[in-house]
């Protein structure tokens, strides 16, 4: 059976998702070396090792994401969580930075690593490059390529592919986007955040509903209707007319939408696919359970060669497009 | 401190990236670096003029070196990248994926797209053979000083970002065809009609970012006009000046004055303006806040 990766931003929401039948959590330290640095959410060192006894006593592994760029000058606060992620007895760490990857390589040889999609290794020469001089065991994929092309890439590796299958979706090539810095100052590379709430602000205008980003107006919807997150790649924006063309108005990068490639498990699984992985560290525990048992149904279908279960998640992308992304080449 | 001319990162035509090197070729930069750095599906448009480029900048003295592509995906694209590598010229990675064609012991460089955020990845890069490495534009000042000093110590330089648009994102998916309901393999190559890319402006007018094809950049150009000293003390060696349409040998006669202190921060600001009027600058990155920020 396909593994499948969840996401657990609390405790509780790690039991939920070890409850619900995940096969693998992934979590994170509560600060910058993860990149979902929000406040209250992630785990103390402490709660690290009990959800790691949770976990494997219910026969899940758990693994943790150090997975942004340590900064220059502090590279010891990423090394640190390395260590004690090793401590913890996670299954693995998930790490993006090659001068981290090498340092964990050098200090912790028996510590398992994977790739973090921040690394966006898109090609075998890059995925074999991390494992031939790492000893990397997994690589997360970056959302740039399509089902065939992973396909190939998994003809021209010997480690295990990881890929999103459901929730936020990344428009840019992960791990290197500073979209978010340029708008706010702080970017996921640097600082685990994109398009940070502490940035956002909405406002209610001449009867419309307005969102910002650092100040910039990037949603705009009329009264009632609700006005999306603000977040850069999926904002709504304007390209000034040209000598060749008119203006344009609308979602330039992405519309406000999700990635649930759900009907493509089958695909991925022939395309020699190890784990789906699941986004949400920041969602609450019920998403997290809810969601785990839907994708849980559909891996044990894909396994016993069923058609993928339709509408069980039909409630939780209520009101939100989604889209399979870069999985199907007519979205680039 | 000298002056590395970046690859052109817009969609230009053979007749205008032959007049560009030739124009370089007379200027005061010390290096060039040429490549399709953004989209391979232009580069059989203009590969015909690299070699005609390189012969003559490098007989006016310059070095130079040549630039993989940003985000590589397809066989070809890896080809490509293969092949930068049996030229003879320096290579410059803007994917790592490019250092597992590597010759064994050759030496090359980094361009700003590879994610060098500390001192471990710089180290680990200089023992695989990195000379010379431009730092990603969104770097504080505090990061590149200590990176600056971590290049000195491991025999690479240092450059950091110095002008243009800044290389803010990579896609899988085309904005310039997607902006024309078109999907990247039926683009019709319209990312040529914005030699300098495609204005994007927020809801209330403020002009934000430039799309270019795959790639996405800030709109403002950014500019380390004030912030030369500063680089200079903290070990900077070279700034990069990445290509625009117009005007571009007096911008980097503008850079050449001011990193010999022949023209202070403001004059080269205003001989900036005059040079590219309407333009707007930023130079937030390294003073650690919005990217964005006009100087100040």
């Amino acid at each position: 059976m396909m593994e499948l990766v969840c996401p657990a931003g609390t405790p509780a929401a790690l039991r939920a998702a070890v409850d619900a039948g995940a096969h693998t959590i992934y979590c994170g330290f509560a600060n910058e070396t993860n990149a979902r640095n929000f406040p209250g959410l992630n785990f103390s060192r402490a709660e690290l090792a009990e959800g790691v006894a949770y976990a494997t006593g219910r026969g899940a592994k758990v693994l943790v994401a150090i997975n942004t760029f340590p900064r220059a000058g502090a590279q010891q606060i990423w090394h640190r969580a390395v260590a004690d992620a090793h401590q913890a007895g996670v299954h693995a760490v998930i790490l993006a930075d090659p001068g981290l990857i090498a340092h964990a390589a050098e200090t912790h040889p028996d510590l398992r690593l994977h790739l973090s999609v921040q690394a966006a290794a898109a090609n075998p020469d890059a995925i074999n490059l991390y494992a031939q001089t790492f000893g990397i065991r997994r690589v997360v994929l970056p959302r740039v390529l399509t089902v065939d092309e992973i396909t190939a890439i998994n003809r021209e590796i010997d480690i295990e592919t990881e890929v999103f299958v459901f929730g936020g979706l990344c428009v840019m090539a992960e791990g290197r986007c500073s979209l978010s810095s340029w708008a706010t100052g702080l970017s996921p590379n640097m600082n685990g955040v994109c398009s940070p709430a502490s940035h956002v602000a909405y406002e209610t205008v001449a009867g419309q509903n307005e969102a910002r980003l650092g100040g910039l107006l990037i949603h705009r919807t009329a009264k009632g209707a609700p006005v999306p997150y603000p977040t850069l790649c999926k904002g709504c924006f304007t390209a000034p007319a040209t000598a060749n063309g008119p203006a344009q108005t609308g979602h330039i990068f992405e519309d406000p939408v999700s990635l649930d490639a759900t009907e493509l498990i089958p695909r991925l699984q022939k395309a020699g696919v190890t784990a789906l992985k699941i986004e949400g560290r920041q969602r609450s525990r019920a998403y997290v359970a809810q969601v785990v048992r839907a994708f849980r149904a559909a891996v044990e279908a894909a396994e016993a060669g069923q058609p993928m279960p339709t509408g069980l998640l039909a409630k939780l992308t209520e009101g939100q497009a989604a889209t399979t992304g870069a999985y199907a080449k007519t979205w680039r | 401190m000298d002056l590395t001319i970046g690859p052109i990162a817009f969609f230009w035509t053979a007749e205008q990236v032959r007049g560009f090197y030739q124009s370089l070729a007379k200027g005061p930069a010390a290096r060039v670096v040429i490549g399709e750095w953004v989209c391979s599906k232009r580069l059989p448009f203009w590969q015909q003029e690299i070699p005609g480029a390189v012969e003559v900048l490098l007989a006016a003295g310059k070095e130079v070196a040549l630039s993989s592509l940003t985000l590589i995906t397809l066989q070809r694209e890896r080809k490509q990248t293969a092949a930068l590598f049996e030229t003879g010229l320096q290579v410059e990675i803007a994917d790592l994926g490019a250092l597992q064609h590597l010759p064994e012991g050759a030496p090359f460089q980094v361009g700003p797209t590879v994610n060098v955020y500390n001192e471990g990845t710089l180290q680990w890069l200089a023992r695989k053979g990195a000379t010379r490495i431009c730092l990603p534009p969104e770097l504080p000042l505090a990061s590149v000083a200590v990176l600056a000093r971590a290049g000195r110590d491991a025999g690479v330089a240092i450059e950091v970002w110095g002008h243009g648009r800044a290389p803010l994102a990579i896609s899988g998916r085309c904005y310039h065809a997607r902006l024309h309901d078109r999907i990247k393999d039926a683009c019709l190559f319209v990312c040529g009609e914005d030699p300098d890319g495609r204005e994007v402006q927020t809801l209330d007018g403020t002009t934000f970012l430039t799309i270019n094809g795959v790639q996405t950049l800030g709109h403002a150009h950014t500019t380390v006009a004030n912030q030369i000293a500063a680089l200079r003390e903290a070990g900077v060696t070279a700034l990069r000046l990445s290509p625009q349409i117009g005007n571009f040998p007096e911008i980097v006669d503008i850079y050449a004055r001011a990193t010999c202190a022949e023209l202070p921060p403001a004059a080269a600001l205003a001989e900036l303006h005059r040079q590219m009027p309407g333009a707007v600058f930023a130079d937030g990155f390294l003073a650690g806040t919005t990217g964005m920020r006009a100087p100040v």
